[in-house]
């Protein structure tokens, strides 16, 4: 049977407005099977994004869905998450919303460890701005604002999460598409905060501009560097070189932020 | 295990043209035809699902068939 | 039974009076001289259920005030300067996704971080223009700990019935001095709640106009699906960048505050009724006003007080009456010139105006008031 895509999707909104070969497609097919997967109640459900590509998903989805401002989605799913802890909520976005002009919501989501599942779709690139640098743009790589290669060092997003506090995190590829939705549901399911990191592409800024000739070869380096955890452990440094971790990265329990709160509550009223 | 077979639909007015079917089918059954794809070799598909699951635009739909 | 009556600063009172009108959502960020506020509610929040944040600054309390107040909470952001800068960009979010919600702004002196303990009025026209954008702006400036109670559960009304963010205007004299607040009873003051959808949530589309200027906001996880965005909308809530859709909306969305005036605007007239000179104050400054204004009648000076207690929208029509009947309308305020800007548009001429600027972290005292009406006379 063809998966039915079509049913968490509102009517009428595709064709989508995402570049040809952009890997944010792949990774929302990803989503809707990890939504499915998790049997989650689209009118419980509350997806929140910030500004820029990745951020145009919610629109498409058929649950409550916030664009708001730029870097701004992981406090808005905060107030949400705390004013209605009995909702699922879903953060969207890419690396330069997430890490540059959202890099402190980020982060701070992280430490409380509340209950939200943050996937940064992390194609290297500003591209809704037109291919400038974001903090995960290579050193070296050409964007329209490094005319003569990034001098900037890059963020690894995975490990900022895991030294941030977030509970679960997982990595994974827009080429390794059916790992995508088994990396969201775990992170769904998880309790607290969630941080799923999709390397994507984005041949339009920045395959262009770095010597990439297709999408597909975009694809292939994004199969080429991916190297499962468990694969990693048998690995030499030497043989893991330019090569990227996916899978769990990390897993704790740990208190959750509502929960905790809840506590207050309750101490509060005297309990 | 007997062979899989598989029906493709590709959505036309929803594929952008990127190729990323064509080049991960195992079999060859698309083919870029201009801008968007098109299935040319449909009974060599063994529904496999690739080219539903990598397509980003939501303009492919496999059925197995048999 | 007597009514409790306790002695409590502005700030204080701010806090109780959230209470009072259903606030069950905090989101701040530590910043002087607003910071009581924060520290009041993380106190009774949550001893009647409600939910306390400190977020990780400003404009983060802001993002997590605006999603709470989605999910249907009454939702309460205190800042002061600094802080009121930082939130603009989503204070505009709350205007065009029209989502209520209350901010309270302490003011103090600046520009930049400039006198934290010290008193300012120097963000009047921020509170009208500090967002980017075309919009509409509520703001309220209370003038006593009582006022600032009562005006706490105003605004959260008038967010809730009008759909979008209300400014509370404080100032740092207002907000940290201390006085008797009586404590209404439930049911003496009016407490209004967002209107909720009636149509079927199939058929609910977010921003609807066909059945009122105001259309009803339905709270995510109450069965209803929609879509939120800061991008030019339609009705629908999705994004258009039609010239005609576009431009409908962001005149309804000015219009629903400029078509209820008489339901909005506020005002206290004191001694008006023969005034020759008419001081035009607000706030802190006011009171320094009323003295002046009492002091002088005591040598015969025909001096009255106008007092805005809703400051935006501005009261043009009734500034514009007292502009023809006075010789004159002085403005003190703890800015070098704002209000008064309002005050001489709408004069348009017709009388002098004389403002009395202060930012040097000390209020405006009647003396200074009473030389200068002295002056223009």
């Amino acid at each position: 049977m063809a998966y039915d895509y079509e049913k968490s999707i509102r009517p009428g909104k595709l064709p989508h407005i995402w570049c040809p070969g952009c890997g944010h497609g792949i990774i929302m097919k990803g989503l809707i099977r990890a939504m499915d997967s998790c049997e989650l109640d689209l009118k419980n459900t509350a997806v929140v994004s910030g500004i820029g590509c990745a951020s145009r998903l919610p629109g498409y989805l058929d649950a409550c869905t916030l664009h708001t401002a730029h870097g701004r989605a992981a406090a808005f799913a905060t107030g949400v998450k705390m004013a209605k802890p009995e909702m699922t909520v879903l953060v969207v976005g890419g690396d330069g919303d997430g890490t540059a002009i959202g890099g402190n919501h980020f982060i701070h989501a992280c430490r409380r460890n509340i209950d939200i599942t943050y996937i940064v779709m992390n194609n290297n690139i500003y591209g809704m701005t037109g291919g400038q640098f974001s903090p995960c743009t290579p050193t070296g790589a050409m964007a329209s604002t490094t005319p003569y290669g990034n001098p900037d060092p890059t963020f690894d997003i995975s490990k900022l999460a895991i030294g941030a506090g977030a509970t679960f995190v997982a990595r994974g590829t827009a080429f390794h598409a059916t790992q995508i939705d088994k990396l969201i549901a775990e992170g769904i399911r998880h309790k607290g905060t969630a941080v799923i990191e999709i390397l994507d592409d984005c041949p339009t800024t920045y395959g262009r501009r770095n010597k990439f000739r297709s999408v597909v070869d975009m694809m292939k380096r994004l199969k080429d560097i991916a190297v499962p955890v468990a694969a990693a452990a048998k690995m030499t440094p030497e043989q893991l070189e330019g090569k990227v971790l996916t899978g769990v990265l990390y897993k704790e329990e740990r208190p959750e932020y509502t929960e905790q709160y809840a506590q207050v509550i309750a101490k509060a009223q005297g309990a | 295990m007997s062979k899989a077979k598989g029906k493709l639909e590709v959505i036309e007015k929803y594929c952008k043209g990127c190729s990323i079917c064509v080049e991960f089918c195992p079999t060859k059954v698309l083919a870029m035809d201009a801008f968007t794809v098109k299935v040319a070799n449909p009974d060599a598909c063994i529904a496999c699902m690739q080219c539903e699951l990598r397509c980003p635009d939501f303009a492919i739909k496999v059925e197995k068939i048999a | 039974m007597a009514k409790k009556v306790a002695l409590m600063q502005g700030n204080e009172a701010c806090a109780h009076g959230a209470l009072y009108a259903g606030c069950n959502f905090f989101a701040g960020y530590p910043i002087t001289p607003s910071t009581e506020v924060a520290e009041v509610l993380s106190n009774e929040l949550p001893k009647v259920g409600g939910k306390f944040i400190q977020m990780e600054d400003e404009i983060g309390a802001t993002a997590a005030l605006i999603g709470a107040a989605l999910t249907g909470a009454k939702a309460l952001d205190a800042t002061s300067g600094p802080g009121m800068s930082l939130k603009q960009e989503l204070i505009g979010y709350a205007c065009i996704a029209e989502v209520p919600c209350v901010i309270v702004n302490v003011q103090r002196g600046g520009p930049s971080t400039g006198m934290p303990t010290g008193p300012g009025q120097s963000d009047m026209q921020q509170a009208m223009w500090g967002t980017h954008g075309d919009h509409a702006a509520i703001a309220i400036s209370p003038a006593s700990c009582q006022e600032i109670y009562e005006e706490t559960v105003r605004a959260f009304n008038l967010a809730e019935k009008y759909r979008m963010p209300v400014q509370l205007q404080l100032d740092e004299i207002c907000a940290h001095m201390r006085e008797p607040v009586t404590f209404p009873e439930p049911g003496e003051l009016e407490v209004i709640d967002r209107e909720a959808p009636t149509v079927s949530p199939e058929d609910y589309k977010p921003y609807d106009d066909s059945q009122g200027q105001i259309p009803p906001l339905a709270s995510f996880g109450s069965g209803y699906r929609y879509h939120v965005t800061g991008l030019n909308k339609a009705a629908d809530g999705f994004p258009t960048t039609k010239a005609e859709l576009v431009d409908a909306e962001e005149r309804r969305q000015i219009a629903k505050v400029m078509d209820n005036l008489d339901d909005i605007l506020k005002n206290e007239e004191y001694q008006l009724e023969d005034a020759e000179v008419v001081l035009f104050a607000y706030g802190s400054t006011s009171r320094s006003a009323r003295y002046a204004v009492n002091e002088l009648r005591k040598e015969g000076i025909k001096a009255g007080l106008f007092r805005p207690i809703t400051v935006w929208p501005f009261p043009d029509e009734r500034v514009a009456e007292l502009a023809e009947q006075a010789k004159a309308i002085v403005c003190p305020e703890m800015n070098l010139g704002q209000m008064v800007r309002e005050v001489e548009r709408v004069a348009k001429g017709a009388c002098l105006v004389s403002h009395i600027g202060r930012v040097d972290g000390e209020p405006i005292n009647p003396g200074q008031i009473i030389d200068r009406v002295k002056e223009v006379l």
